[in-house]
């Protein structure tokens, strides 16, 4: 059953659960291009600290970004066993480096809990939810919010 | 193949006839007098009429006949191109491809414009005379004509005779002298009509000879049910008293002469009714028709005639006579050696014989094939590298199979990168007329110089180099160049240059746009600026920093006091589109002198010559094309200067060093430069720098990749490759790192958010 039929009759959503230092975070999965492991990247002059730099895909030159810096935490020390999340965000492609993925997840709307009130701004801008599954609890991560497209042109 | 796919191949050969029309002209402006190139044109605005002729494009082909009759009076010798006609020309050459793309788009022209023009034509075919009556040969009849014959039959098959009558012609010239008379023969072949000619207009050229008198010949004529609607069945009997002798009768059948059968003879008696003697059944043509209306107005009358065409010719004959037209070009070469004297041929035929066969092909699958070409030379550079570094025991073979692949990849790369590239001609073109229209309009003397015009960029560039530049162009002639009077008070010429020039530099493409106006006035500019808030009253500006205050968003007001060499109006957009293109813009003026404009543009998608070196650990690529030589320094010849500045002694002159390292943020502290390698590089704001790197690794081939489709554009860098070994190296734009070592700070732009 594709993505859009199984929507349709369950009302609900895939999302790629992956994990970020000891928390667990997910991402719509029609965002998620493909998951490849860690390849060290060049690094680029002058860019924030959680752009590590680009890596070759294919071809096509494409920004990896330490989603645990990103998300203010403490930055990655990438190793083999990182994983690289190639996401589309809006019209480009970036890759997220993760410590790895965890899980496939068939969720449906009501399922995904408001953001709780907690007091940061930051964390708020970028969670769109939060899920509780098997005791374990997931944030919902708005790529485009974490990326957000303005900024970019602004540039 | 429908009828609009075909209406648009005829717009895309008009505009490649426009083209080579302007670029005509414009050579015989500057005084190439060969008949070849006064041939070229008139072939170009005869196409366009034929081929408009076909579509029933009717204001494109009466504008096209006037000018074509006045471009005929330059062929045949009997007007001289000179200085004045030739503006006349540029002019109608401009309306023409106005008129072109509102039949193409919609939309309207400007019909006074146009009919000016057209009068104007008129006037110079007919060697200066007052215009209007003396355009029409044939003017309305005095003398009572000879009606109608009654009504004409409708024979079985349906066909309804058109009615002529020649009270027009009756009494034309009454003072003729030596009107001889003619007997003509006219029997078109279908080829003609394929051709975008037409029998009527032919005729009606013909009556403008003399006396005439017309009968249709229709026995060819078969039943309806086998009748080939794409065929010619009819042929004309015609009785012609001129003065103007078999020549002039030959001239008007001249496109058509090899697409009909022609007899032209002499005729005892002046029987301009020979009706009796035909054996064929008479049937009158009412030519009044044609010329009915008022001496001047071409239009109504062309309008006339193709309503009267129209009459006669099926839609579906004139639909499928284009099919023909396109199917008649394989044979066109070849008559078209039969007729190698004739100057001129038929819209098809031209196309065929003047231009190399092309295909047009959609840019997506070219693209497509550029990106796989661009893995390939990677994968083929992976490869090499992979069996180098295997290669214990020397299997020359293998050495020997890959590079001659390494010779077949580089050259299956520059045929497909030949593909893409295009000159930047048609765009220069273009801007020959905004600086005619802009020079016409504020009443100055202006000449556009341009060079380099086969320079090749990739399509994209050039697709959006026409707007900026355009902008510029009319800015230079506007508030560049001074007025004649002001010119010849400086002691300048009072004509005006701008020049336009294009070339490659660094992998890049350096557009130049100078004039030799008067420059920009800094002062105004200060105080402008100052006005605006844009600096405060006592900044302190170089005149660089002043000059570029022109390219400031807040500047684009100017225009309100048109007196500043008001160069501010929508610079900043300038800037802004030439930034998005990846490129940069540069001012620089002198006073009394003039302004130069340098824009530098990638040449996206195309490949670059670079040297790999390594800096701090990272591998960058220079651009071959900007280093002029690379040297390694001695402790010697290092010079320290000032707190941090160090130069270094070249052959006893001193050139600033730059640490790319320290510049592009990778290291913290100043490399030891006797370590490394210095790249002599000169950047495009003029002036040499001594870059220092870590080691130089080699030469390579390195094809462009762009960092702002995934990313943003990094300051220093101009895009990235991959290299041999998979990994991403970036690219060095020299000329930001040169001027970052100015002391303009490379802004770090930051990318993908900065935090929250």
């Amino acid at each position: 059953m594709t993505y859009a039929a199984k929507n349709l009759t369950t009302g609900g959503r895939e999302l790629i659960a992956f994990r970020v230092g000891d928390q667990e975070f997910c991402v719509n999965i029609m965002a998620v291009r493909e998951i490849r492991g860690w390849t060290p990247a060049t690094p680029m002059p002058h860019a924030p600290s959680y752009v590590l730099g680009v890596i070759n895909l294919r071809g096509a030159v494409l920004p990896i970004v330490d989603l645990s810096a990103r998300l203010g935490m403490k930055p990655a020390e990438p190793t083999v066993r990182h994983v690289i999340i190639v996401a589309q965000v809006k019209n480009q492609v970036v890759g997220l480096l993760v410590d790895a993925v965890s899980d496939i997840l068939t969720v449906r709307d009501e399922e995904i809990q408001p953001t709780p009130d907690i007091s940061s701004e930051f964390e708020k801008s970028f969670a769109r939810g939060v899920l509780a599954i098997e005791g374990r609890m997931i944030c919902l991560v708005e790529l485009e919010a974490v990326f957000p497209h303005e900024e970019r042109e602004a540039a | 193949m429908d009828m609009n796919e075909i209406k648009e191949i005829f717009f895309q050969e008009c505009e490649e006839q426009l083209a080579e029309l302007e670029s005509g002209l414009l050579k015989l402006n500057d005084g190439d007098r060969d008949p070849e190139t006064v041939n070229a044109v008139f072939r170009a605005v005869h196409s366009i009429k034929g081929g408009a002729g076909a579509f029933g494009l009717d204001d494109l082909v009466s504008f096209a006949h006037v000018f074509e009759t006045t471009l005929d009076c330059v062929r045949s010798n009997r007007l001289e191109p000179n200085q004045d006609v030739l503006k006349v020309m540029l002019k109608s050459a401009d309306v023409l491809a106005d008129l072109t793309n509102a039949a193409r788009d919609g939309g309207s022209v400007d019909e006074a414009r146009s009919r000016q023009l057209i009068k104007e034509l008129e006037a110079l075919a007919n060697g200066e005379l007052p215009p209007a009556s003396a355009a029409e040969p044939a003017p309305k009849a005095v003398a009572p004509a000879p009606e109608p014959v009654a009504a004409p039959p409708v024979n079985e098959e349906g066909f309804q005779p058109v009615a002529f009558s020649f009270e027009d012609f009756e009494a034309n010239e009454p003072a003729l002298i030596e009107a001889t008379c003619y007997e003509i023969v006219f029997r078109p072949k279908s080829e003609l009509y394929a051709k975008g000619n037409d029998a009527t207009l032919l005729l009606r050229d013909l009556s403008r000879l003399g006396e005439m008198s017309i009968h249709c010949d229709m026995d060819g004529l078969p039943p309806l049910d086998r009748m080939n609607p794409e065929a010619a069945y009819f042929s004309w009997k015609i009785s012609l008293k001129t003065d103007k002798g078999e020549d002039a009768i030959r001239s008007v059948f001249e496109f058509a002469e090899w697409d009909c059968d022609l007899d032209i003879a002499l005729a005892d008696g002046c029987a301009v009714d020979a009706s009796e003697e035909l054996p064929m059944q008479p049937v009158p043509f009412d030519l009044s028709m044609l010329d009915e209306a008022p001496v001047g107005s071409v239009e109504e009358e062309e309008q006339i005639a193709t309503r009267d065409r129209d009459a006669a010719v099926s839609a579906a004959e004139t639909a499928s006579n284009v099919l023909q037209m396109a199917q008649s070009s394989t044979r066109a070469p070849a008559e078209a050696q039969k007729n190698a004297t004739a100057a001129a041929s038929a819209a098809a035929q031209q196309a065929a014989s003047a231009a190399t066969p092309t295909i047009r092909v959609d840019l997506d699958r070219v693209d497509r094939l550029i990106n796989l070409v661009g893995e390939l030379v990677i994968n083929q550079a992976m490869l090499s590298q992979s069996v180098i570094e295997n290669d214990t025991n020397g299997t020359s073979s293998i050495n020997m199979g890959l590079e001659e692949l390494q010779q077949l990849t580089r050259e299956i790369q520059d045929s497909v990168m030949a593909i893409r590239a295009q000159p930047v001609k048609p765009v220069f073109q273009r801007m020959s007329r905004i600086v005619r229209e802009i020079a016409d309009m504020t009443g100055k003397s202006v000449r556009l110089v341009t060079e380099g015009e086969n320079t090749e960029v990739d399509k994209t560039v050039i697709d959006k180099l026409a707007e900026p530049l355009t902008h510029m162009i009319r800015n230079a002639v506007d508030h560049g160049l001074e007025t004649p009077e002001k010119r010849l008070a400086a002691g300048k010429s009072a004509e005006g240059t701008v020049r336009l020039t294009a070339k490659h530099r660094s992998g890049r493409i350096v557009i130049e746009l100078a004039d030799d106006g008067a420059g920009i006035n800094r002062e105004k500019v200060r105080q402008k600026a100052i006005d605006n808030d844009l600096i405060a009253a006592d900044a302190n500006l170089s005149d660089e920093e002043i000059d570029n205050l022109i390219f400031h968003a807040g500047f684009s007001t100017a225009d309100k006091i048109s007196d500043i060499s008001g160069r501010g109006v929508g610079m900043d957009v300038v800037k802004r589109s030439i930034q998005a293109l990846g490129g940069r813009i540069n001012i620089s003026s002198k006073p009394g002198q003039g302004s130069v404009f340098t824009m530098s543009l990638p040449l996206t998608l195309a490949v670059l010559d670079g040297m790999v070196v390594t800096v701090a650990n990272q591998t960058l690529v220079v651009p071959l094309t900007a280093i002029v030589e690379t040297l390694q320094p001695e402790a010697s010849a290092i010079h320290s200067f000032g707190a941090t500045q160090r130069l270094i002694s070249i052959r006893n002159s001193f050139c600033p060093l730059v640490d790319v390292g320290r510049i592009l943020n990778f290291r913290a502290t100043q490399a030891n430069p006797v370590e490394g390698v210095a790249l002599l590089v000169e950047s495009e704001g003029g002036g040499q720098r001594a870059l220092m790197v870590d080691a130089i690794q080699g030469q390579r081939q390195v094809v462009i990749k762009s960092l702002e489709a995934n990313y943003t554009h990094v300051p220093g860098i101009a895009a990235a490759t991959i290299l041999g070994d998979g990994r991403v190296a970036l690219i060095l734009d020299v000329d930001a790192i040169v001027a970052a070592s100015r002391g303009q700070t490379l802004k770090p732009e930051m990318s993908l958010a900065a935090a929250g």
